[in-house]
This record gives structure tokens, sequence and C-alpha cells, in this order.
């Protein structure tokens, strides 16, 4: 017999905040993509790709804070792929981000092998640790899901913070805008529109690629074949959802990790066959899209910037 | 004194077209000097070069007898340039202040924007130049005049001692173009320079001191204001007279053919667009309804077509009630529309000429034969009959539509919506964009369906073209119809009046 | 004259019709080739990188895939269901729909399929084989009907609803075959289809069957379709201008609905042809990823159906020239997917292979 307290208890809410994390990290680089125009599907692929070299960083060295690193960088060259096929060569914002995600699944399973010589999942690596914080997680309820997360949980909290900040108080945050909405506006105030459209793009594979680190550096210690498990979907549906806003992008993010968490926990306890299970993040997304996307304007003119 | 800016030599030509041809143009210190032209005579290239948003083939640039090198308009503005486009380079979203300090944005501590001396920057040029502007309100809630405004701000706001002003008046009523006249002259007596590109012969010879034509890309001379008369300058512009009024001979207006009582609408944005509008146009007439873009023409031509839902009302045609049909439906029964954007709702630019002549007709015979397959022989010999009754300048039937110019891809829309001989036709803003041979055209063909018995509405920001054409006159004012006037009992200032909400008692 | 001279004047005809229409495609495709070159270019950086000879690995794969009947049976087989996925992505598009989940769409038209070939017993094979494919086309029907009603109704994206039902249709399909409708065994399966349901083989000993033959037809069907008919030119309408369709009474959304229903059938059909024809039974993950190949097959066919045919002949090849040169010299079997990704981004910014041709001093 399972008992409802089983299910629902604080640690759920604390799985639910791991959970969301990647999402937090993709869907904030997606708001940054496509904030200057640029449509990143392709936030998936670099999840992916992020975590890989996260780890095979990580494997080279020992040290899983340069995986970060590496990770993140890694992110942005992706995203700065992305964003020299559709800014310089005009390219199809969609079938870019398309070509990175299948380029991914192939290029990471290809050097799986290389290097590992297995297909399916790296050796483990070593892991981050997590950061009990002194006085927080003594609290109850909220000192067990906040007080004792591992760092990329918290760092995640810390850019959600800094993206509002730039987003919205400083004078990149409004050419940003300016460069998404209405580029020749823009570009006649004297702006650069094609580095500020790279810039976000950078950014935007930077942060996916960290929101990859977490799933192979913070979440599980190594990498396996696909693992970012159409994250990179979901979090561009939790940014629609978050209304192109760092903080409803939190948000969003927060309730499909919520699915996410519930989906395991019932998983785990055997309550019904694991495929039915892990459908629920992905049937939730659909209901979601189709109850909210329809209030939803997005903020930008997607056409590529052509000048003479 | 050295001019204020010299262009000399300027070339500069795009694929298949020379835009501009060797063309000199000097700017003095504190005068408004006119350039004027037909679309797409090289005004707009003229400028955009000397604002660095092109750069010339050939050519030289002085500005204050120094010769410069404008590669982007952050070095025109560091000149001095400034420019006002015809589309805003506003973005909506943001507010007045934001908009006029971007890209050179007061900040804290280098990264933190700083609101509050952006919005008293502002502020302090409103009061310093007379322009009035609420620094805090977001730009997409403004009127249209008061957007303008914001414009003129920006470029002054970058130190702009040149500006040039690209077709302001295009959006304007008779009552703004006055207000930014006024607003010229206050800019000329603090010692701008202004240009001011129009194609509208009485505004140049209003405002400007000199004025330059261009034709085709080519200077056809510079003249004094004193020393011309608008009749002139319209032969210097298009090299022939301009036939400005129509032989009027056709039968008397007959039966009412539409008739629209109380409809009621909302725009996009879910606020009324139509009020209580009624109307109606008879066989052998052309109603024409006047009004300054933006006061819900849009929607009142969408609720017509059947595109846009109404929220009360009662539409007929011909007796018969049509509101609930579909737009499909009502092309059948005999309801054609010429759109106000051709690119963007009468044509579909990638498909070919023939495939774009059934648009809306392409699901019955003769184009269709069994209710899902395309009667390919007989489509091909309508466009074949089309292409030469109306003159269509194409190579072939087959050609990709887009690859066509304006004049001639308003001739496919045309082709399309008259051939059938409709009862009922809708044409808004027809001859937009298109130069004077093709305007000619269009309005030809309007009166000649007139002439066969249709009911024509014209839909026009072009009051001129309303006089023009039309036997009455509705004037449409946010969303209501505040005046309808036999043709030959108004005049344009009474209509201007009208059109800006005033009342001519 | 006689019929069989009237008859095979036609056919010559058609022919020749064909191979004119196949030129002027190759003629077009000219920015396909040079990304498909310049995929493997990169590809060879990548092999020699990680220590393998470009020249082995691709000269495995040309015999792998041509060398001898069991090559080519398996190049075509590997191709058929990747032209259904590339005609579906390939219609969606016409009508400005990015239908990105031809793999799901193809899994539950193969699942659907195999529920109708199992189920039944003594129906003659002319009723029990067109069911079964009609099933098959149904279930990827349904599965394009609930993102295109998503869409034309309340406007959500389908590249993400599309997206997420191919992961609801794989572990669904996956629940079944591992649950109720499992064989008896170890393997996650469905029981055999009866006789009367299978799709004839048409290369024996190869295991090409005639669903490859069913491609084609639906590639012809969709050309006709987008060409000729009446629907087809509302799809392509509202693709490519829908103001000005909606504009001239074109109903938009049932053309949306229309394009991403056909599409999911198409998909189901392909899955429906490898059940019925290939294996002969719903096995779990048969489809290593057929979805995701057809929508980098339709883009390098240059989104057209001719052109698609012919670009899923070329990945075939690669994916049973890539089995043999795995066997055959150890390496990854995933440099096909990085050669594919390649081609596709390549594909995606034409005006990339022009700066590059310029770079190397070519003229465009």
């Amino acid at each position: 017999m399972v008992d409802i307290v089983d299910i629902i208890n604080v640690g759920l809410f604390a799985g639910a905040l791991r959970m969301a994390t990647p999402l937090v990290y993709a869907s904030l680089g997606g708001i940054f993509s496509e904030r200057v125009g640029i449509i990143n599907i392709g936030l998936e692929g670099m999840m992916l790709t992020g975590a890989f070299s996260g780890v095979l960083a990580t494997f080279g060295t020992g040290n899983p804070w340069i995986g970060i690193l590496v990770s993140i960088i890694v992110g942005g060259l992706l995203g700065l792929l992305h964003g020299l096929l559709t800014v310089k060569f005009a390219g199809n914002q969609i079938v870019s981000g398309t070509g990175i995600n299948i380029f991914a699944l192939g290029f990471t399973a290809y050097m799986s092998q290389i290097v590992w010589g297995s297909r399916g999942a790296s050796p483990n690596v070593q892991d981050l640790g997590t950061v009990p914080i002194p006085l927080l997680k003594d609290l109850p309820v909220v000192g067990e899901i906040l007080g004792n997360q591992t760092p990329l949980v918290y760092i995640a909290l810390v850019v959600v913070v800094l993206s509002y900040i730039v987003l919205s108080k400083t004078s990149f945050g409004l050419r940003i805008k300016a460069v998404g909405e209405h580029p020749a506006a823009a570009d006649t105030a004297g702006i650069n529109v094609y580095k500020t459209k790279y810039l976000g793009v950078i950014i935007s594979g930077m942060l996916a690629g960290l929101g990859g680190a977490f799933l192979s550096l913070d979440h599980l210690s190594l990498f396996a074949l696909g693992m970012s498990g159409g994250r990179g979907f979901i979090a561009l549906a939790a940014m629609i959802l978050g209304g192109w806003t760092p903080f409803g992008a939190l948000g969003a993010s927060l309730l499909f990790g919520f699915t996410e968490a519930l989906q395991m926990r019932l998983q785990s306890i055997g309550a019904l066959p694991s495929q039915i299970i892990l459908t629920v993040p992905y049937i939730v997304t659909i209901v979601v899209l189709a109850g909210f996307v329809r209030r939803r304007i997005p903020p930008s003119d997607y056409k590529p910037y052509l000048k003479d | 004194m050295a001019s204020a800016v010299e262009m000399r030599g300027i070339t500069k030509t795009f694929p298949g077209v020379v835009a501009n041809d060797k063309v000199n143009f000097i700017l003095e210190k504190g005068e408004v000097h006119g350039l004027l032209g037909e679309n797409g005579a090289g005004k707009t290239v003229l400028m955009s070069i000397l604002y660095g948003l092109y750069r010339s083939d050939k050519g030289q640039i002085f500005v204050d007898g120094k010769k410069v090198k404008i590669d982007s308009p952050s070095v025109a503005i560091k000149l001095g340039i400034g420019m006002v486009h015809q589309n805003f380079m506003l973005v909506p979203s943001l507010t007045v202040a934001e908009n006029i300090v971007l890209g050179r944005e007061p900040k804290k501590h280098h990264f933190w924007f700083d609101t509050n001396k952006a919005v008293s920057d502002v502020q302090a040029l409103c009061d310093r130049y007379g322009l009035e502007v609420d620094p805090k309100a977001k730009v997409h809630s403004l009127p249209v005049g008061v957007q303008q405004r914001v414009e003129v701000l920006k470029a002054l706001f970058r130190g702009a001692e040149i500006l040039i002003l690209d077709e302001p008046t295009a959006v304007l009523t008779p009552q703004e173009v006055y207000g930014l006249f006024r607003a010229i002259r206050a800019l000329k007596q603090q010692g701008k320079s202004v240009i001011f590109i129009s194609h509208k012969l009485k505004e140049v010879c209003a405002i400007c001191d000199r004025i330059t034509v261009l034709k085709r890309g080519k200077v056809v001379g510079t003249v004094d204001k004193n020393e011309t008369k608008p009749d002139e300058l319209a032969k210097m512009m298009v090299g022939r007279e301009i036939l400005s009024t129509f032989e009027k001979v056709h039968p008397a207006p007959g039966n009412i053919v539409l008739q629209v009582e109380g409809l009621r609408a909302l725009n996009d944005r879910k606020l009324l667009a139509l009020k209580d509008v009624a109307f109606e146009v008879h066989e052998f007439e052309i109603l024409g309804v006047a009004g300054v873009e933006g006061n819900g023409q849009t929607e009142l031509v969408e609720v017509l077509t059947g595109i846009r839902k109404l929220e009360t009302g009662k539409i007929s045609l011909n007796g018969k009630p049509i509101a609930n049909l579909s737009a499909h439906e009502r092309i059948e029964k005999g309801l054609s529309n010429v759109p106000e954007d051709r690119q963007k709702k009468g044509l579909i630019l990638d498909f070919s000429v023939s495939e774009n002549l059934i648009l809306g007709r392409h699901d019955k015979p003769p184009f269709a034969k069994s209710w899902f397959r395309l009667n390919l022989e007989r489509i091909s010999d309508f466009a074949e009959r089309l292409i030469r009754e109306y003159s269509i300048k194409t190579p072939n039937r087959g050609t990709i539509v887009r690859n066509l110019s304006g004049g001639t891809q308003q001739r496919v829309v045309v082709a399309r919506e008259f051939s059938g001989e409709p009862e009922f036709i809708i044409a808004s803003q027809p001859t937009r964009g298109l130069d004077v041979g093709a305007t000619e055209y269009v309005r030809r063909k309007l009166l000649e369906m007139r002439g066969k018995g249709s009911a024509v509405l014209l839909i026009s920001a072009d009051l001129d073209e309303i006089l023009a054409l039309s036997d009455r006159i509705a004037v449409i004012y946010e969303g209501r119809i505040v005046a309808v006037r036999e043709r030959s009992k108004t005049s344009e200032f009474e209509l201007g009046l009208l059109m800006a909400g005033g009342k001519n008692d | 004259m006689t019929e069989e001279v009237k008859m095979s004047q036609k056919i010559r005809q058609l022919l020749v019709e064909i191979w004119s229409k196949l030129l002027t495609l190759l003629q077009g495709a000219k920015p396909q080739i040079i990304a498909i070159l310049g995929a493997f270019l990169v590809g060879t950086i990548v092999l020699f990188a990680s220590g393998h000879s470009p020249i082995e690995a691709y000269g495995a794969m040309l015999a792998g895939a041509f060398g001898d009947i069991y090559g080519i049976g398996q190049t075509f087989t590997q191709a058929t269901p990747i032209i259904f996925t590339a005609l579906a992505f390939l219609f969606a598009f016409k009508s400005g729909l990015f239908n990105i989940g031809a793999e799901g769409q193809l899994l539950i038209g193969g699942f659907t399929a195999a529920l109708v070939g199992t189920s039944f017993n003594g129906l003659p094979v002319f009723i029990h084989l067109p069911l079964a494919l009609l099933a098959g086309a149904a279930g990827g029907a349904l599965w394009g009907f609930i993102p295109a009603v998503l869409k034309a109704k309340l406007g959500a994206h389908e590249v993400i609803t599309t997206m997420m039902l191919s992961y609801v249709a794989l572990y669904l399909t996956s629940y079944m075959v591992n649950y109720p409708l499992k064989a008896p065994g170890w393997v996650p399966q469905t029981v055999l289809i009866t006789s009367s349901a299978e799709l004839p083989r048409i290369l024996p000993p190869t295991q090409l069957s005639a669903s490859f033959i069913l491609a084609l037809i639906i590639a012809g069907i969709t050309i006709y379709v987008l060409q000729r008919t009446t629907i087809g030119y509302e799809v392509r309408a509202i693709g490519l201008n829908p103001a000005a369709a909606e504009s001239s009474g074109i109903n938009i959304k049932r053309g949306l609905i229309f394009a991403l229903v056909v599409s999911g059938a198409i998909a189901g059909l392909g899955g429906a042809g490898e059940v019925l024809g290939v294996h002969r039974r719903y096995i779990d993950g048969f489809s290593p990823g057929y979805g995701w190949d057809g929508l980098a097959v339709a883009l390098i066919g240059g989104l057209n159906p001719l052109g698609s045919v012919l670009a899923a002949i070329l990945f075939g090849a690669l994916r049973s020239g890539g089995m043999s040169m795995n066997r055959a010299t150890g390496v990854p079997l995933d440099i096909i997917f990085v050669l594919q990704a390649l081609v596709v981004l390549f594909v995606a910014a034409p005006r990339l292979i022009r700066y590059l041709l310029k770079k190397g001093g070519f003229k465009w």
C-alpha cells in the first residue's frame, strides 16, 4: 500500500527544484536568443554537447569545475555557429537549429565511442558535491528544499536574477530588445545589430551548455547517449509560458521540474509502468502550450536583417 | 561660407536599376530644401546615402566644406546629420525616452540604464524646441503624428544640424501638416538646415526655399521657390502634363448594391474600431471614404470581405444579407477586393502570374473540374487573355510575380478582381506606391468599372484621389462615418477638417 | 495502332518526362550537391582527427551500399521509410508548418498497422493488406491531427507539440509491446502478422519489400496533389503568404489541419510499410531515427518530392554502407549522423556555400 505522503512530501519539491535547473538555464538561453530575434531550436543540441564536453573535460582533468567551464565555452561556440548560419548567411533559423540537434546527437555518440569505447555511457567522473548553506538548511521545509542543493542549482537562481537585471536595467538589455523587435530602428540609432545578435545567441548557447553541464556533472556524474532527453524543447515551452521573461521562465521551469520529479517518484514506487510515467512531462508540456500560448505574443521580429 | 552639405556626382546602382545617376545636390545652411520626384525617382536612395545606410558606387560628399566618407548612420550622426524615415524607426514596446536615447543611453556606473536622466534629458529637449511628447509613454500607444515628433526629437537629441525628412506628411491630416510646417520653421530659426523629401507639389512649394527635382535617378534641375509654380514642377517631375481631372460621363447612380447598417467591430487589440458605421453604395457610383490611415478603414474592409467578425450590424449585397457568409462565399456572390497592401494581402509573391490570377476563384469551374482537380488548360487560356487585355508586362504567364514591378503587380490584382465584372468592388489605397503612369491606369480602370455598372467603395488616404474619382464622399474618423457629402458640394478644406475630427459649421 | 504499341509509346513518353525532370532537378541542385561534398569534406577531417582513415571508411561505405545484392537491397530498404518521412515533412512544410514529429507518427502508424495485421485471421489478402495499410495511415494521421488542431485553434507552435508527441509515441508504443501486446519471449515485440497482411518482398534474398514501390507511388501522388489539385494550391498559398490566402477566401485553419494530417498519414504509412514489409511484426525501437533522417532528406532534396526520393536513396546508402563500414573497419556508425547533420547545416544557409566558393576562388 502506497501512502500519499510517500509521494507528496518536501523531498518532492526539492527534487522539483533540481529537475527544473537544466530547464532554467536552457529557457534563459532561449530568452536571450529570441530577444535578439533568433529562434533557437538548437537548445537541445547545445545542451547535449555541453553535457558531453563537460564530462570529457572532467575526465581529462579530474576537475568538474573545469568541466563546467568547457561546457559553457562549447555551448557558446555552437551558439556562434547558429548565429553565423542565421545572421551572416541568412539561413533558416529552424533548419539551422535542427541541424545542430542532429549534429549533437551523432557527434556525441561518435566521440563517446572513440574516447570511451562505449556508445551508451561514459564512465563516472568526479562530481561536484552538495553545498549545504549553514543557517538555511536547518529551517523546516524551506531548509530541505533550498538548504542543501548542489552548486549549479544555486547558480541557476543567481543567473535568473542576473538575467533580469541585464535585460531590464542595463542599456545592453535595452539594445537587445530594440535589435530583436525592430532591427532597422536599432541600426539607424547607430547600434551594431549584427554584433548584438551574435552576443545574444552566444549567451544563449553558453546558458544551454551550462544546463547540459548540470545534467552530466551535477545531477549525474557521467554522459549518457541522448541524455538531454528533449529538455531543450521543454525549455522552449517554459520560455513561451513564462512570457519571455527570466522570472516567468523560472516559474514555468519549476512547473515542469515538478512534473518530472513526480514522474520519477511514481516510477520508483512502481505505481505504473515506467513508459507511461515517462510520457507525463511531455504531455504536460503540450497541455500547457495548448492552454497558454494563445495569449502570448513573441516579442521579436525573426526575419534575417539584411542591409545593402 | 561653405554649404551645409554638398553631394557631387553620386551614382548608385541596384541590380537592374540605376537609382542615382551622377547626382549633384547642395544644401545651404539654414535653408529648407525640397527634394521632389515621383516614387522610384531616387530621392530616398540619395538621402540614404547621405545618412550612411547605403554606400554610393561613385561620387563624393562634403559636409561643411570638408570631404567625408559616410559608412554608417553613426558616422552621419557624428557629422550632425539626422534622418526621419517614412517608416518610423521606433521600437513599439519601449518608451519615448528609451527610443530617443537608444544608442547613446545615459548610464550609471557603466552598466545601469539611467532612466531618470533619460526622461529629464528628453523633457529638456521638448521644452527647447517646443515639441510636446510624454517621455514615459510607450510608443505603440501614441498616434502617428506624435510618433513623428518623437522621430524628430531623436534626430535633435543626437545633435543634428541637418535634418532629412522623408515623406513626412504621408501619414498626417492637413491640420497636422500645418503643425509640422510650424515646427520646421522653428527649426530653421534655430539655424538648422532641412531636406524635405516629397512627391507632393503643393507642400513642397509651401515650405521649401529651394527645390531640386529628380527624375529616374537624374537631377532635372534646382529652382528657387519664388521662380516656379506647381505646374512647372510637375512637368519637371514627369516630363509631361499630368491629367488631374477625369472625364465624368456615365449613367447616374442606380440601385443600392451594398448596404451597411450599425456596424460594430473590434480591432486586434480588442478595442472598438468601428462604431455604428452605416452607408450604402449604388451601382454606377464610386463612394470614396476619406480618412487618415488608422481610423478604422482596415477593419471596415476586413468586415466587408469577411475576414473579421462583426460584433453587431448588417451587411447586405443586392438586398441579401451576407454578414454570415464566409470570405469565400462573398467572392462567389460578386464581391471583389483590391487590398491595401498588394504584396502582403493581394498577391502571393512566389506564385506565378497565372496562379495569382485565379487566387480566390481557383476551386470553382472553369478553373477546377470535379471539386479538387485544377483545370490547367483553362487556367493558362484565362491567364493569356488577361495578360493581353490588361497589358500585364511579364515575360510569360509562368513568371514569379515577385520579379515584376509594383505597377505591373497591381495590374495583376486589378485584372483578377475586375475581369469577372463584379457587382461590388472595394479598392483600398489602390495607387499607393505606384508611379504616375500606373496610378493613372488604376484610376482609369476604376472609372471604367463604374461605367459598366459596378458599385465601387474607394478607400484612400490620398485626398486628391478621393476628390478626383468619387461621386459621393464619406469621411471616417475614429471608427465613425462623420459625414457623407456629394462631391460637388464639398471642398478639400472641409474634408481635411472632418478627417481630423473637426466640424465645419 | 494496336493497344500494345500505344501503351509502350505512353510509357516511353513518361520515362522521357521523368528523365528530363531529373536533369533539371540536378541542374538546380548545385547547392545541395556542394553541401553534400562539403559535409563529406568536414567528415574527412573528423575521421582523421579521431584516428581513422577516411579513404578506408568511405570506401567501405561505398562497397557496403552498392557492392552486392545484399548491399543494394539494404540501401533501398533503408531508404524507403526515409522517403515517407521526408515527404511527410515536405508536405507540412509547403503549408508553412514544421512537422518534426514524423518519427512519432511513423511509430504510431507502424503500431496500428501491426494491430490490424495481427488481429485478423482468414481475411483475403486484398482486404487485409489494404486495411492494415489504411490503419497505419490513420494512426499517423491521428498523430498529426492533434498538433494540427492545437495549432489551428489555439496557436500552439507545432515544432514543440510534434516533438513532444514523438516522445509520447515512443513511450506509448514501447509500453504496448512490453506489456499488453507482448509476444511470448524476451523481446519487446508483437506476434507475427498473419500472412494475408504481408507486403511482398520484391528483391529476394534481401529484405526489400513492396513498401519501396508504395513510397514511389506516394511521392507521385504528392506531386500531383500539390501541383494539380485545388487543395494543393491552397496549401501552397497558405505556406507562401497566409495573409493573401486569407484575404482571397481560403480557409487557413482547414488548410493547415489538412496539411499536418496528411503529413502524419504519410509518415504513418511509412511505419506501416516497415512493419508489414520488412519486419512482419512491431518491434520496440525498430526505427533508428527515420523521422529525423526524413527532415534532413527533405531539405537536401530541395523540398521537392523527386529530390527527396534521390536524397533518401543517398541516406539509405549511408546507413547500409555505414553498417558494413562499422563491421569492416570499426569506425563508429554515428559518423553517418554527423555527415547528415553537416549536410543539413550546409543546406540551411545557401549563402554559406556561395561564400565558401568565393573564398575558394570559384564563381557561383
